[in-house]
């Protein structure tokens, strides 16, 4: 049954599945065992960018892709319902019409890029993501009509999201509003978790480690490239979306900024690539750090991961995944 | 460089984007400061682009953690101009070149020795790895902003022209502004060096036939790492010059400045073709003067316009203006 | 016997996951010019590039002029004295013809007697100095990309293919140069597949086959046995292909 829900991607190491179940029983009780505002907000986060990260490591790890374009489709995502819900009002029909405006234009975005770029060089493939992104940035700030401009969007959440929403003792909207970004957040992992298991997966797998030998074998890796990418698209759209839905308000900061194009790379790289997990303890540890470092070692934790995210990206691709994998590997070697 | 002797039509780009921008400016005078201003910024994004896209060309590296070396150079020469204030305020067109100059000369020397550590650590072991390269690289970046939030501060630092060179000639109703006209003077002397270099030393020759054809060049006798140790390093201290200038252009240096110009730097490179000293350099001035006309027309669409310049010449020439022959 | 100048003994070379030489051995001697031949996939430009430490050997040793070369990096071994005329010929399509021969001639500006030399046998070369070499004809580079290889005395020149794809006339033209090339200083070593050009050149001869060398010899006693090179290269009476 277990292995049925994790595509038979287990962890494969005492230590991985432990610290995935701290994680995922850690989120579930957060409103109760981490009482407050902040560390809610905290848990909320983590759950949004553990499906942001999963996402890009799609891209990265198990596709070979470097994109930096992907917060963009993060921003689409958040901009998508906090537009519908300013415009529309605060109701499912708003948050239902943003939903699918946001992954519409994000997965037509995705082909576009993919159909005109993945034809060249990686190189040329990660300058050109990075050209349309910062683009995408301005034109966000400047449409400020659309967008609110660099202040962004406050709106109100549907009326069983708010807080003032009590249907009985100790739950309100609030909670509720977790949940459903719990929820989704896990539902989302667990379908990438299939996506790469599957012989898709196998294919996207094939095509990094050698483009050439797969396009021998009649593999058309552009159209499995341009297809990785909308997923990956999509998926980060959604979590812009759940973003949207718990903040009550998105702008260009929180969603389209490179500061969080860095961090989801640091998640990526550090948490281990192409395993999928990886993301998920890589966003658990960033996004701690993020909000419970800066007292303890000041501003330069960013400066340690990134000597650390150096570091794996020479000697530990696997990241800690594979950090945690080869104790088992070892230990059963001494035995 | 040698095939801009035979291949002239790229370079009248430069001349028809200028004519085509000017009825629709309207104003003369406006247009004329408008081109110089596309020219001076293009320049100093030619200073700063060339390194990168020798660097490419001779060795397939491309380094993107480049943006690092424009701001250190702008943040070094930021001190030294801050330190050296009293000359940089002086009256004198004189003692503020003397304020000018070291803080430039300190901003290519620092910018220099962290290339060459860029290079031995970073980037040497990757080479050949194209998606390592790219990780890598970037992680190099967050590593050096970091630190020059670490040793500057956050804040962003403030820097006045000097007064030599505030304002603007006057030429009826046109204004020049004399910093803009510096910045041209500056990128028209790296031009017309690396110009020389490359075609009439024996270093630049190595370079050129490096870039078509490494292997070749070492079965000719010549150990070709040690030159592209040299020209990674020389290609950082010329990010710090661009740095510099570019600094005292915005008259700010955050420790995003890198980041913020490294976007037109990739567009100029790609533009030009990769390896090419050239098409970098008429890359460089098509992308500034359509930063300016499209600034004054239509301010939102200033880098979307140069991002579908750059689509129309990959439509035209998917490897660039001026391709290099490759191996 | 004088030492060989050049020695391979079980050289093996792999590329990525493929076996290409099993253990090749032959010596070429000092003076004269030793053909290589063998049929297509042999392995005879990768036992060039493997002399030249394009590929690095996984086993076995090659020996020049009595020192051991097989793990020094291309630059050193081509400071050695030996020069590499690639398949593709590799002239550097951007610089002049001229460029390309200033880039050749390490120690200085060419010798002006071996230009001469160069321009009477490759009349071309000097009508096109300042041209881009990518302008030039096949039959004009491969004259360009030989000319680079003697422009300064070199003890050995390794040339793969000098005739391939080239007219009739310039094959005369090569002919006639490397004769007189092989009666100077030089010792050559030449991958072909023209048998025709080959027997009329080499004076030694070593034939490959599957990786490995599978005949060493005189060319003369070589060419006169049918039924060898019917063996070897699948030829019919030692016609020209």
């Amino acid at each position: 049954m277990l292995r049925a829900l994790l595509s038979d991607d287990l962890p494969r190491s005492r230590w991985l599945a432990i610290v995935l179940v701290a994680i995922v029983v850690g989120l579930a009780v957060a409103p109760f065992l981490f009482p407050g505002a902040k560390s809610l907000n905290v848990a909320a986060k983590i759950c949004v960018f553990i499906v942001l990260a999963a996402s890009f490591d799609l891209l990265l790890g198990y596709t070979g892709i470097v994109s930096f374009a992907h917060t963009m489709f993060f921003g689409i995502g958040a901009y998508g319902v906090a537009i519908a819900l300013t415009r529309m009002g605060a109701g499912w029909d708003a948050v239902a019409v943003g939903v699918v405006a946001g992954l519409v234009v994000a997965i037509v975005l995705a082909t576009l890029i993919g159909l005109f770029s993945l034809r060249v060089r990686t190189i040329f493939f990660a300058m050109i993501t990075l050209a349309v992104a910062s683009a995408f940035l301005i034109l966000a700030s400047q449409l400020s009509d659309i967008t609110g401009g660099e202040d962004g969007l406050n709106y109100r959440l549907p009326a069983v999201l708010r807080p003032s929403f009590r249907p009985f003792e100790g739950f309100n909207g609030r909670l509720l509003d977790y949940y459903l970004v719990y929820g989704v957040s896990l539902g989302l992992v667990l379908v990438l978790l299939r996506i790469v298991n599957s012989p898709f997966g196998s294919v996207l797998m094939a095509i990094r480690e050698n483009p050439f030998r797969a396009e021998a074998i009649g593999y058309r890796t552009v159209v499995y490239r341009t297809l990785a990418s909308c997923i990956a698209a999509a998926a980060a759209a959604l979590a812009g979306a759940l973003l949207a839905l718990w903040s009550s308000q998105t702008n260009p900061d929180t969603t389209l900024s490179f500061d969080i194009m860095v961090d989801i790379l640091l998640m990526v790289v550090i948490g281990g690539m192409g395993t999928t997990y990886g993301a998920a303890i890589g966003a658990v540890l960033l996004v701690l750090a993020q909000n419970y470092l800066q007292g303890l070692v000041g501003d330069r934790w960013l400066l340690w991961l990134g000597v650390a995210f150096i570091l794996c990206v020479y000697f530990f691709p696997a990241g800690i995944v594979g950090r945690l994998r080869q104790k088992v590997y070892t230990k059963d070697v001494d035995n | 460089m040698k095939t801009m002797k035979r291949d002239w039509l790229p370079l009248l780009l430069i001349p028809v984007l200028a004519v085509v921008a000017l009825p629709l400016v309207g104003s003369p005078a406006s247009w004329v400061t408008l081109t110089v201003a596309g020219l001076a910024m293009g320049l100093m994004i030619f200073v700063m682009a060339s390194g990168l896209t020798l660097t490419f060309g001779l060795m397939d590296v491309l380094n993107f953690g480049h943006g690092a070396f424009i701001a250190v150079g702008a943040f070094v020469a930021a001190s030294v101009m801050l330190a050296l204030g009293s000359w940089m305020q002086a009256d004198s067109l004189w003692l503020n070149l003397a304020a000018f100059l070291p803080a430039v000369l300190a901003a290519m020397a620092v910018s220099g020795a962290l290339g060459l550590v860029f290079e031995r650590v970073i980037v040497q072991p990757v080479y050949g790895q194209h998606l390592k390269q790219i990780l890598v690289t970037t992680g190099g970046l967050i590593v050096a902003e970091q630190l020059l939030k670490l040793v500057w501060g956050p804040e962003q630092i403030t820097l006045t022209r000097p007064t030599a060179l505030r304002g603007a000639f006057l030429l009826g109703d046109i204004a020049i502004e004399k910093y803009r006209l510096l910045a041209v003077v500056i990128g028209l002397l790296v031009f017309a060096a690396l110009a020389l270099t490359l075609n009439r030393t024996r270093v630049g020759l190595l370079i050129r036939a490096g870039v078509e054809n490494g292997e070749m060049v070492e079965a000719l006798g010549y150990r070709i790492r040690r030159l592209f140790v040299g020209v990674f390093v020389a290609g950082s201290a010329l990010a710090g010059l661009g740095g510099a200038m570019w600094g005292l252009y915005q008259e700010t240096v955050t420790a995003a400045i890198g980041a913020q110009v490294i976007v037109l730097v990739f567009i100029v490179i790609i533009i030009g073709g990769l390896g090419s000293v050239g098409g970098c350099f008429v890359g460089a001035l098509l992308v500034g003067l359509t930063a300016n006309y499209v600034g004054f027309l239509a301010p939102k669409m200033a880098l979307g316009s140069n991002i579908l310049l750059m689509a129309i010449i990959l439509l035209w020439r998917p490897q660039g203006l001026f391709p290099v022959a490759k191996r | 016997m004088p030492e060989p100048l050049l020695s391979l003994r079980g050289v093996r070379t792999d590329i990525g996951r493929y076996h290409i030489l099993h253990g090749v051995d032959f010596d070429v001697a000092e003076g004269g010019l030793t053909m290589l031949l063998g049929r297509n996939g042999a392995g005879k430009t990768t036992t060039l590039r493997t002399i030249m430490g394009m590929w690095r050997a996984a086993a076995g040793e090659i020996l020049f002029a009595g020192r051991d070369i097989t793990r020094l990096a291309t630059p050193d071994i081509a400071r050695l004295g030996i020069a590499y005329v690639p398949e593709s010929m590799a002239i550097f399509a951007d610089l002049t013809v001229q460029e390309n021969l200033i880039l050749a001639a390490r120690s200085g500006p060419p010798d002006a007697r071996r230009l001469d030399w160069i321009f009477a046998r490759f009349e071309a070369l000097k009508r096109f100095w300042q041209l881009p070499a990518g302008h030039l004809s096949g039959g004009q580079k491969q004259m360009l990309a030989v000319a680079r290889a003697i422009v300064e005395p070199r003890r050995l020149l390794l040339i793969d293919e000098p005739t391939k794809g080239l007219a009739p006339a310039i094959i005369a033209n090569m002919i006639a140069a490397f004769r007189e090339l092989k009666d100077g200083e030089a010792t050559l070593l030449v991958v072909e597949q023209n048998f025709a050009f080959a027997r009329q050149l080499g004076d030694s001869v070593a034939v490959m086959d599957d990786g490995k060398v599978a005949h060493t010899g005189a060319m003369a006693d070589f060419a006169g046995d049918p039924a060898l090179q019917q063996h070897l290269l699948g030829l019919g009476m030692g016609e020209h292909q």
